[in-house]
């Protein structure tokens, strides 16, 4: 599934298969960085930066490293946590509360085609606390294991098992398009 | 190695989070080019995940990419050249309209900008003449509060005064202040004694008057306290305790924190009590 000869074609600086990337990435790299800093200038601004990042390093990207889909989402966690650490973003954001893309999702009315909208609202409706403790550390801030065992409070492998429940529901819950 | 066990251990999510350190995603990598199961099992987590993220997404942002192509620096330089417009008189007279206009425009601009700047010292200056009037209100409103107070107690002092069941016993002014003279006002149901020391002069330095309850026969002075803050009492009415069977009062002048016995030769005033027989 993992688009591998787009990869290779981009690495080598073909615009087609950016823009094939970009189609097939942008969306969640999207609600990504919009998750992190909670406004959709700022998220459209970042998510330009993060794909003329693809674009410029494309050639340290390695399958052996890790998945393609991980990668982008290294670069768009830190843009997007960058922008939260300037000052005139802290002044604008203040009160907001933890795992915000569950707010996101709870008061979104209108989704794109790609994605299994009643899937997502279900998830959302059916999960549990800890799960969007978890989910909101460790995919949309980008914690490490070890850092999110810390901010939790909780043993490193009960996180592993913990967070496959909660994805397993997720998985359960979309239909498979 | 168990595949079924490394599968469901969870490490795959944290793979795709990007969670894991260094060495155990690149051993993940190794794995999961080895077993289909878990590329596929791999794949699946990723797709949900993904379609967890998008669905975070304000929009599908198609429209961005037209801007981001135009960014991106794709080695070959193009460059696009200027060619020389055969309309170019036509252009150059646009253009001096057009720069005329930006002139006129930025100098709206700025009278606007100054204009701006000028309302907002104008407000800033209301502002601050409002905060010292407030604090002149507040000031006085304080003034009115403390002439209230003096009011009360006056009044009370007043009652005092009046009452029956108090004794006044005028001390008169000795050898060292002929001219002074105090009136003590003894409630002696109260144990109290207030002292009217409107007619004593102000202590110099380092001086207290010292109020004395006397016992006649044989003569026994007994401290009722000092007239402290003498220079700075309003009305030089001082409330003092005295459970004593006084017979006379007497004030002396001693250095400052008072005197155990009294010092005779500065002796201010004294009176003896007549009615107490």
């Amino acid at each position: 599934m993992q688009p591998d000869d787009l990869i290779l074609r981009l690495q080598k600086k073909d615009e087609k298969a950016f823009e094939r990337l970009y189609e097939l990435y942008s969306e969640s790299i999207f609600g990504v960085i919009n998750s992190v800093v909670r406004d959709e200038g700022a998220a459209e601004e970042i998510l330009q930066d993060v794909f003329i990042k693809v674009w410029d390093n494309s050639p340290s990207y390695s399958s052996k490293k890790g998945r393609f889909f991980t990668w982008l989402l290294n670069i768009a966690r830190n843009a997007a946590i960058d922008k939260t650490r300037s000052k005139a973003y802290k002044n604008k954001k203040k009160n907001l509360t933890h795992e915000y893309f569950v707010d996101i999702l709870e008061h979104k009315s209108s989704f794109s085609s790609k994605i299994d909208a009643i899937g997502i609202k279900k998830y959302i409706e059916v999960l549990e606390p800890i799960c969007k403790k978890v989910i909101d550390l460790l995919f949309f801030k980008g914690f490490t294991q070890k850092e999110a065992s810390k901010e939790l409070d909780m043993p490193l492998g009960t996180i592993k098992t913990r967070n496959r429940i909660c994805i397993n529901k997720l998985r359960e819950l979309l239909v498979e398009k | 190695m168990n595949i079924q066990e490394y599968i469901s251990s969870g490490i795959l999510e944290l793979y795709v989070y990007g969670a894991l350190s260094d060495a155990e995603s690149r051993e993940v990598s190794t794995v999961l080019q080895e077993h289909d199961d878990v590329r596929e099992e791999v794949e699946e987590i990723e797709h949900a995940l993904q379609n967890l993220a998008m669905g975070t997404a304000p929009y599908n942002p198609e429209k961005l990419l037209a801007s981001i192509m135009a960014k991106l620096n794709n080695g070959n330089n193009k460059v696009v050249e200027m060619q020389p417009s055969p309309a170019g008189k036509r252009q150059r007279v646009l253009m001096y309209i057009s720069i005329a206009a930006s002139i006129i425009l930025l100098v709206g601009v700025f009278s606007l900008l100054s204009k701006n700047n000028a309302l907002r010292d104008e407000i800033q200056q209301k502002e601050s003449q409002q905060v010292v009037i407030s604090s002149k209100i507040e000031e006085t409103q304080s003034q009115v509060d403390q002439m209230q107070e003096e009011l009360n107690q006056t009044q009370d002092l007043l009652e005092i005064f009046r009452s029956k069941q108090v004794y006044k016993i005028p001390l008169s002014g000795q050898k060292v202040a002929p001219d002074a003279y105090v009136n003590v006002f003894w409630d002696k149901a109260n144990n109290k004694a207030y002292i009217d020391a409107k007619g004593l002069p102000e202590p110099p330095e380092g001086k207290v008057y010292q109020v004395w309850s006397l016992t006649l026969n044989p003569l026994t002075p007994t401290s009722m306290g000092l007239l402290d803050n003498f220079a700075q009492d309003q009305n030089k009415v001082f409330e003092l305790e005295n459970p004593n069977e006084s017979q006379a009062f007497g004030i002396t002048l001693e250095p400052a924190g008072g005197s155990k016995t009294p010092t005779m030769e500065q002796l201010y005033t004294l009176g003896t009590v007549v009615s107490n027989g």
